[in-house]
């Protein structure tokens, strides 16, 4: 009868993996439309007032076009592009431990009443596993050759149980976004950067000097010009910081949510265990999806440290802690029994 | 003032109408679901019966000294899809499980059949399958624990009884296998 509670938060999960999603593409295109008019005004030379350089914004409309084209790629194609750039295959079910991962993911999909997510394997040594998708309908689930060779059975039902679980709560529709709209946030402060070094940024000085004869707004404009660089030069660390905080609160929800699935939170905590020892860069997840991945692909003891520090800059909290916590759960699972 | 008046009383209606059909339709999703998740159990069930004849012509040759474990698993196979009541059928299908448990832990004892690549195939198909068969039952009561609840909690039960809905029975058996694992609890 416990389980009430749980699922109330699965809805919440959902809820707020939707939220996050909206308010992700609501900021995205905040900062596609402010780093636009920042070329526009201060790199170009437009003014709202129709008295600039050129009369029409440019830049804008172009830089808006762009993130459209973008997050509706990131959407639709998101999963796909990130699919291949760890070279994923599709699972072989001739071969018998793509067959058992097979298996395995049919049986998670069953637990969690969602349609059977596409499995994929990447040929790499180091074990690790992430799903991706817009939603269960549309989701992958993808693990390395080195995660099948190291993992029994049962370890390998707790990794696909947290990945199933990143999927039924949407987690993956946030994460797949933040990865496709992180590319795009890069691309689009770079582009402003470059125009300033081109410009030698003396466009925008000109500009709001000539700016203060006329309205006497020039320190406003100045400090707006200031704000824009830093907007522009930070733009894709906060955006980084931002996923980063995002998937690590995420993890401990979907080692929770894995052992509901299983019932046995013991499989998940030595499969983390292996995955620990064997801690050496994942060669072919790159930086940009590490925050989608079970443990940090990059190898990076960051993950391992308490502290602020590792706690601003680690896509996933201390394997230690989860570890204690999965543990913590087979403990009380073993008193009484399972309830219901 | 008789017309703003009336006007609100039909607005309230509208209001408390809606409600219904969501109340109501949330519930009928439920019912759904139930159902779903019980075929689910029955399509899972089916897949195990038919692997069984090929399992067990696989091991037979090797598996001796387990003949009569071979035997129960069969008698117990054809009693399940012999049954003729749901009470038959649910304890042929528990000692299925059983007698499967048992094989498929002495199956570890023959190192022949570990060198037989059909064997270890089937031997993963049916492990693979008695976990769906688990996790199946797991999942029908996990809906029906949802579908309990909206019709007895307190704005539902209301629309619950207005429409005649009924709750649905839990399936017990299943815990006693999941118990089994548990056993692995003790090495940590």
């Amino acid at each position: 009868m416990s389980d009430a509670p749980q699922r109330a938060t699965f809805y919440e999960l959902q809820a707020e993996n939707r939220r996050n999603s909206v308010l992700l593409l609501v900021g995205f295109f905040a900062l596609v439309l402010f780093l636009g008019l920042g070329i526009d005004v201060f790199l170009l030379g437009w003014s709202p007032a129709g008295d600039g350089a050129i009369e029409f914004p440019l830049a804008t409309p172009v830089a808006l076009l762009f993130g459209l084209f973008h997050a509706a790629n990131s959407w639709f194609g998101g999963a796909a592009q990130v699919l291949a750039s760890t070279q994923a295959q599709p699972a072989d079910l001739q071969d018998p431990l793509e067959r058992q991962f097979v298996n395995v993911v049919e049986e998670m999909a069953i637990a969690a009443g969602l349609p059977k997510p596409a499995t994929y394997v990447v040929p790499d040594s180091d074990p690790n596993a992430f799903a991706v998708g817009r939603d269960p309908a549309h989701a992958s689930i993808a693990v390395t050759r080195g995660l099948l060779e190291s993992l029994d059975r049962e370890e390998l039902q707790g990794v696909i149980g947290h990945e199933m679980s990143h999927v039924r709560n949407l987690d993956i529709r946030a994460m797949t976004l933040v990865t496709a709209l992180l590319g795009a946030a890069a691309l689009l402060s770079d582009v402003a950067r470059r125009g300033m070094y081109h410009s030698g940024g003396s466009v925008g000085r000109s500009r709001s000097d000539s700016r203060r004869s006329g309205d006497g707004g020039g320190g406003g404009m100045a400090l707006l010009f200031v704000v824009w660089i830093l907007v522009a030069v930070l733009a894709p660390f906060v955006a980084r910081l931002l996923a980063l905080a995002v998937s690590r609160s995420r993890e401990y929800l979907a080692d929770a949510s894995s052992a509901e699935l299983t019932r046995n939170p013991l499989g998940l905590a030595a499969a983390l265990k292996k995955i620990g020892a064997a801690h050496q860069p994942t060669r072919l997840i790159s930086q940009g999806s590490a925050h989608l991945c079970i443990t940090d692909p990059r190898g990076l003891k960051v993950n391992e440290r308490d502290g602020e520090v590792a706690e601003l800059f680690g896509t996933h909290p201390p394997l230690q802690k989860r570890i204690a916590i999965l543990e913590g759960m087979a403990g009380v699972a073993a008193g009484p029994g399972p309830a219901g | 003032m008789i017309f703003m008046a009336l006007l609100f009383l039909v607005g309230v209606a509208v209001v408390i109408a809606l409600w219904l059909v969501g109340q109501f339709n949330g519930l009928v999703q439920l019912k759904n679901q139930v159902q779903n998740a019980w075929a689910q159990i029955d399509v899972q069930l089916k897949r195990r019966a038919d692997l069984i004849p090929n399992l067990v012509n696989t091991v037979k040759g090797v598996m001796k000294f387990e003949q009569d474990t071979l035997e129960k698993v069969m008698n117990a196979r054809a009693r399940a899809l012999g049954a003729t009541s749901m009470k038959e059928r649910g304890d042929a299908e528990a000692e299925l499980s059983q007698g499967l448990g048992r094989l498929l832990a002495v199956m570890e004892n023959y190192p022949e059949l570990k060198s037989n690549q059909n064997a270890l195939q089937l031997q993963e198909e049916v492990t693979a399958t008695e976990n769906k068969v688990g996790f199946a039952r797991q999942f029908y009561n996990d809906v029906v624990m949802k579908f309990n609840s909206a019709q007895q909690m307190f704005p539902g039960t209301l629309v619950a009884q207005l429409f005649g809905f009924q709750p649905s029975e839990f399936l017990a058996v299943p815990e006693a296998d999941k118990a089994v694992p548990t056993v692995d609890l003790s090495l940590s």
